[in-house]
C-alpha cells in the first residue's frame, strides 16, 4: 500500500507541474499582457515601461523558472490589476468557491441517489426511463443556459429568489441547482448500474427471504453496497465543480475564485490567473489522489494491478 | 416483470412530495425608490478607486460623483465653470493661475486649500507614481502655492487641452490624508469632497455611495438628492438585465441594442439612448509594407468609402443617438469640423468604376480587423462584398489587435476611439495621423498641420490646422469616417435620468419620479 501510495504521490506532483507549465505557456501566449496592463491609450513608451516593469521582456523559460522558484518559496506575486498582493486575493474568494462546490456536491448527490435506486428498483418501467431522460438533459444542457432558466422562472416570474450576489443563502440556491444538476448524471448512472447489480446479489435474496421490509433490504443492504464507487467519484465531482464553477459564479456575479478567475481573464492579470489555475489543479490533483487511494484501500486488486 | 414482485409505493407519490417543498410565498421585489437607493449594475470591476490609478469607465463615474474637479464643464453648455476653483486665467502660453473657493470639506472633515491641489498635482505628475493614464498627467510641469487660495499651474510644453483635463480626470485629493495614505489608502478608504461619499467598498464585488450632507451650496453639481447609490459589479449583461426585469435594478449601461429593444416593451422600465463621444471609423493601411499595396491608390481607397452605405447601416444596425460622420473626430471637440472636406456618398457604381479604373475590375481579396460590434464590421464586410472586395474578418481582443496593426499586418480596421471623453480634437486625430505606433498612413503634410494644432493657444490659429488636417484626411480618402456610437441605458421608470455624450453618470442630479 505504502508503495502504491508513493507511486501515485509522484504522478500527482508531474501532473500539478505540467499543469502550471501549459497554464502558463497559454497565458503568455493569448496575448502581450503589456499592452493589456497599459490600457487603450497608452504610447509605446508607456508599454514598453511597462514590459520592462513586470519582466515580460525576458524569455519565457526564464520567466517561468523564476515563477515557479518564487511560488515554491510562498512568494504568490502581486496582481497587477488589483495591486495587492495575489495569495490573499485569491485565499479571500476561495471560501465562497468552496460553499458553492460543497452544496452543488451535496445536491447532486440529494437529487441522484433517490433517482438512482429508483431507477434500479424500477427497472425499465417509465421511472427509469423518465430518471434516464433527466440524466441525460443534466448532461446535456449547457449549465449557463439552465442558469438562465431559473433566474427567468424563480427571480422574474416567481420573484422567489434573488437573481445575482452572494450575501445570504439565498443567493446560492439558484447556483447549487445549476452547478449540482451538471454533476448529478454521472451519480445517478453509476448508482443505477451498482444498485441493479446489488440487487441480484444472493445476500439481497437473503435477505428478503428472512422478511425484511423493502425499504430496509435497498438502504441498508444494497445501497451501501452500491454506493462504494460513488464516494470515489464524489470526490473527482468536487475538484471538477470548483473549477468548473467559473461560468456559474460569473453569471449570478457570486463574489468566488470563478469569478476572480474570470476577472483576471479580462484583465490580463497574469499572475492572479496562473495561481488560481496552479491553487485548482492542486486541489484537483489532491482530490483524484485521495480517491485513488480510497479506492484502492476498499479494493485489494486495483493496488496489487 | 420485476418491479412487481417488490410492490413499493406508486411512483407518483415520490414525484408529488418532491415538488411540494419546492412551493413557498412569493415575495414582491423591493424597488430602489422606497428606500431611496440607486441600484446601478456595471460590468468590470475598477482595479482601485482612486480615480488616477484605474482606467475603465466605471472608475470614471465613482470619480466625478466621488471627487470634484478645479473647473466643471457643464455638460448642457459646454461651458467651464469654476468647481473647487472660483476663478482662473491663462497668465501665458504655459501658465494658469486659480483662484480657489473657501470653506470646502473633504469627506473625513479636512480643509480644502492651495496644499490640496498642489500636493495633488505634484503628487500624479511625477511619473515615479505610476499614475496608470500617464496622458492625463504627463502634461503638468508643476503645481505652485501662491497663498492659501491661490495657485499656479505650469505646463511643459504649450498645452490648450489643459482645462479640458482639469475638469475631467484630474480629481483634487484631500493632502494630509493622501500623504499620509497614499493611492492604497484611498482606493481602501476613498476621500473625496464631491457630491457622494463613499460607505462601503467590497473590492471586485460592490461599492456603495452615501449623500454628502456637507456639499458646497455654491458648486456647479449642485448636491445629490438620492440618498443612496449602490453600484454592484455584475459581469454578465444577461443577469443584469435580469436583475432590471426582477425589479432588484435601477439602472444598467451599454445595454446591445436588442436587448434595449426589449426591454422597452416592459412596462416597469425605461431605455435611454444618447450619443456618445465614441467614434468608429476605417483604418486603412497605406504604408510601405502594407499586406494589401491596393490601398496605397487614391481610387481603390475612394472606391471603399463610396461603396459602404453609412446611413442605412446607422439606421437599421446602429440605432438611436449614432449619426453618421464625415470627418475622424467628434462634432463638439473643438477643432472637428467636416466643413470643406470630400464627402463620400453611398455609390456602389461608382465603387465599382474606381476599382476597374484603379485595375480591379473583379475586386480584390483584404483582410478587415474589428474588436468590437461586430454586427456592423459584418454589414461593412458585406457592402464591400457588393462591389468586389471580399474582406476576410479577423475579430480579436483590442490588445491582439493593436498588436496587429503596430506590426504593420493589418490592411483594414474597423476601428472606434472615444478620446478619454476629452472635448477637443487634439485628443482623438493625432494618436491616428500624428505619426505615432498606431498611424498607419504617417502623411507628413498632415502631421505637420497636426503640430501646429496641438503647439499654439491661440484658438484661430488651431482651428485652421485642424480643419486643413481633416480636409486633407478626407480629401485623399486615408480613413473612412463611418459614425458616432450611441449608448442604450435601461433604467426603473421610476428614476429621472439623463444620458450626455461623454458617457458620464452623473447620480447628484438624479431623482426620482
Amino acid at each position: 500500500m505504502g508503495g502504491y501510495i508513493l507511486k501515485r504521490l509522484g504522478l500527482a506532483l508531474a501532473v500539478a507541474l505540467a499543469v502550471s507549465m501549459i497554464a502558463f505557456l497559454l497565458l503568455r501566449l493569448s496575448g502581450d499582457p503589456a499592452i493589456a496592463v497599459a490600457g487603450e491609450g497608452a504610447r509605446q513608451a508607456d508599454i514598453e515601461l511597462v514590459r520592462h516593469t513586470y519582466g515580460f521582456d525576458r524569455p519565457l523559460p526564464v520567466q517561468y523558472v523564476d515563477w515557479l522558484g518564487k511560488t515554491l518559496r510562498g512568494d504568490f506575486g502581486e496582481s497587477i490589476y488589483f495591486k495587492q498582493p495575489a495569495a490573499p486575493l485569491i485565499l479571500a474568494k476561495l471560501e465562497v468557491t468552496m460553499l458553492l462546490g460543497l452544496s452543488s456536491i451535496l445536491f447532486a448527490l440529494a437529487i441522484s441517489v433517490p433517482l438512482g435506486v429508483l431507477a434500479a428498483v424500477y427497472r425499465n418501467s417509465w421511472i427509469d426511463r423518465l430518471c434516464l431522460a433527466l440524466a441525460v438533459l443534466g448532461q446535456a444542457l449547457p449549465n449557463f443556459f439552465f442558469a438562465l432558466l431559473l433566474i427567468m422562472l424563480l427571480s422574474i416570474t416567481l420573484h422567489w429568489l434573488p437573481v445575482s450576489g452572494s450575501d445570504t443563502w439565498q443567493h446560492f440556491v439558484m447556483p447549487t441547482i445549476a452547478l449540482g444538476y451538471y454533476a448529478a448524471p454521472a451519480f445517478m448512472r453509476l448508482i443505477r448500474a451498482g444498485m441493479i447489480e446489488v440487487l441480484e446479489a444472493d445476500y439481497i435474496r437473503t435477505a428478503r427471504a428472512k422478511g425484511l421490509p423493502a425499504s430496509t433490504v435497498i438502504f441498508k443492504h444494497a445501497l451501501r453496497n452500491a454506493a462504494v464507487p460513488v464516494v470515489a467519484l464524489a470526490a473527482v465531482q468536487l475538484g471538477f465543480l470548483l473549477g468548473g464553477s467559473v461560468v456559474i459564479e460569473t453569471i449570478f456575479a457570486l463574489d468566488g475564485l470563478g469569478y476572480l478567475a474570470y476577472q483576471s481573464i479580462t484583465f490580463k492579470d497574469f499572475p492572479v490567473m496562473q495561481n488560481i489555475v496552479l491553487l485548482l489543479s492542486v486541489i484537483y490533483v489532491v482530490l483524484t489522489l485521495a480517491s485513488d487511494i480510497a479506492n484502492a484501500w476498499l479494493d485489494p486488486r486495483i493496488r496489487v494491478s | 416483470m420485476e418491479r412487481r414482485k417488490w410492490g413499493y409505493a406508486k411512483p407518483g407519490l415520490i414525484a408529488g412530495a418532491a415538488l411540494a417543498g419546492l412551493l413557498a410565498i412569493a415575495a414582491p421585489a423591493l424597488a430602489g425608490k422606497k428606500d431611496d437607493t440607486i441600484r446601478f449594475a456595471y460590468d468590470q470591476a475598477p482595479e482601485s478607486v482612486d480615480p488616477f490609478f484605474q482606467n475603465v469607465r466605471i472608475g470614471v463615474i465613482i470619480g466625478a460623483n466621488v471627487w470634484d474637479t478645479l473647473v466643471y464643464l457643464d455638460p448642457k453648455t459646454n461651458e467651464y465653470k469654476g468647481l473647487l476653483a472660483k476663478s482662473w486665467k491663462q497668465v501665458d502660453d504655459k501658465t494658469l493661475e486659480f483662484d480657489l473657493r473657501e470653506g470646502i470639506k473633504f469627506h473625513n472633515g479636512e480643509d480644502f486649500d492651495a496644499d490640496s491641489v498642489v500636493y495633488t498635482l505634484n503628487f500624479v505628475a511625477n511619473p515615479n507614481n505610476k499614475v496608470v493614464t500617464q496622458a492625463n498627467v504627463n502634461w503638468i510641469d508643476k503645481a505652485t502655492k501662491l497663498g492659501k487660495y491661490k495657485v499656479r499651474i505650469t505646463t511643459k510644453e504649450i498645452f490648450p487641452a489643459a482645462l479640458e483635463y482639469l475638469a475631467g480626470p484630474v480629481v483634487i485629493h484631500p493632502a494630509k490624508y493622501y500623504a499620509e495614505v497614499g493611492p492604497k489608502g484611498q482606493n481602501t478608504k476613498p476621500v473625496g469632497s464631491g457630491p457622494y461619499r463613499v460607505s462601503n467598498y467590497v473590492p471586485g464585488k460592490s461599492i456603495t455611495l452615501e449623500k454628502n450632507p456637507n456639499y458646497f451650496k455654491h458648486s456647479p453639481k449642485g448636491a445629490a438628492k438620492i440618498n443612496k447609490v449602490e453600484i454592484r459589479f455584475i459581469p454578465d449583461r444577461q443577469t443584469q438585465m435580469a436583475e432590471m426585469l426582477s425589479g432588484n435594478g435601477d439602472l444598467i449601461m451599454y445595454v446591445p441594442k436588442d436587448q434595449a429593444d426589449q426591454a422597452a416593451k416592459v412596462p416597469s422600465l425605461q431605455v435611454v439612448s444618447g450619443e456618445t463621444m465614441r467614434i468608429a471609423f476605417m483604418q486603412l493601411n497605406t504604408l510601405a509594407n502594407t499586406p494589401t499595396p491596393a490601398l496605397k491608390d487614391l481610387r481603390v481607397r475612394k472606391a471603399i468609402a463610396h461603396a459602404i452605405d453609412r446611413e442605412s447601416i446607422v439606421k437599421n444596425i446602429v440605432g438611436a443617438g449614432s449619426r453618421v460622420l464625415h470627418s475622424q473626430c467628434f462634432p463638439s471637440q473643438f477643432g472637428c469640423t467636416d466643413q470643406g472636406a470630400t464627402r463620400y456618398a453611398y455609390d456602389p457604381a461608382l465603387a465599382k468604376k474606381l476599382l476597374a479604373e484603379a485595375g480591379f475590375p473583379n475586386g480584390f481579396e483584404t483582410e478587415i480587423f474589428a474588436y468590437r460590434e461586430r454586427n456592423q464590421t459584418e454589414a461593412i464586410i458585406n457592402n464591400l462584398q457588393q462591389v468586389g472586395i471580399k474582406a476576410k474578418l479577423t475579430f480579436s481582443q483590442y490588445a491582439a489587435m493593436r498588436d496587429a496593426i503596430r506590426a504593420g499586418k493589418a490592411s483594414l480596421t474597423h476601428q472606434t476611439w472615444g478620446s478619454f471623453s476629452v472635448n477637443d480634437v487634439s485628443a482623438s486625430i493625432p494618436v491616428w495621423f500624428g505619426g505615432e505606433a498606431d498611424d498607419v498612413t504617417k502623411d507628413k503634410e498632415v502631421e505637420e498641420l497636426l503640430k501646429k494644432g496641438n503647439n499654439s493657444v491661440d484658438p484661430n490659429v488651431r482651428k485652421q490646422a485642424y480643419q486643413q488636417a481633416l480636409k486633407r484626411i478626407a480629401d485623399n480618402a486615408f480613413s473612412v469616417p463611418l459614425w458616432t456610437l450611441p449608448v442604450y441605458y435601461v433604467a426603473s421608470k421610476d428614476l429621472n435620468f439623463e444620458a450626455y455624450p461623454d458617457e458620464m453618470v452623473r447620480f447628484w442630479e438624479m431623482t426620482w419620479k
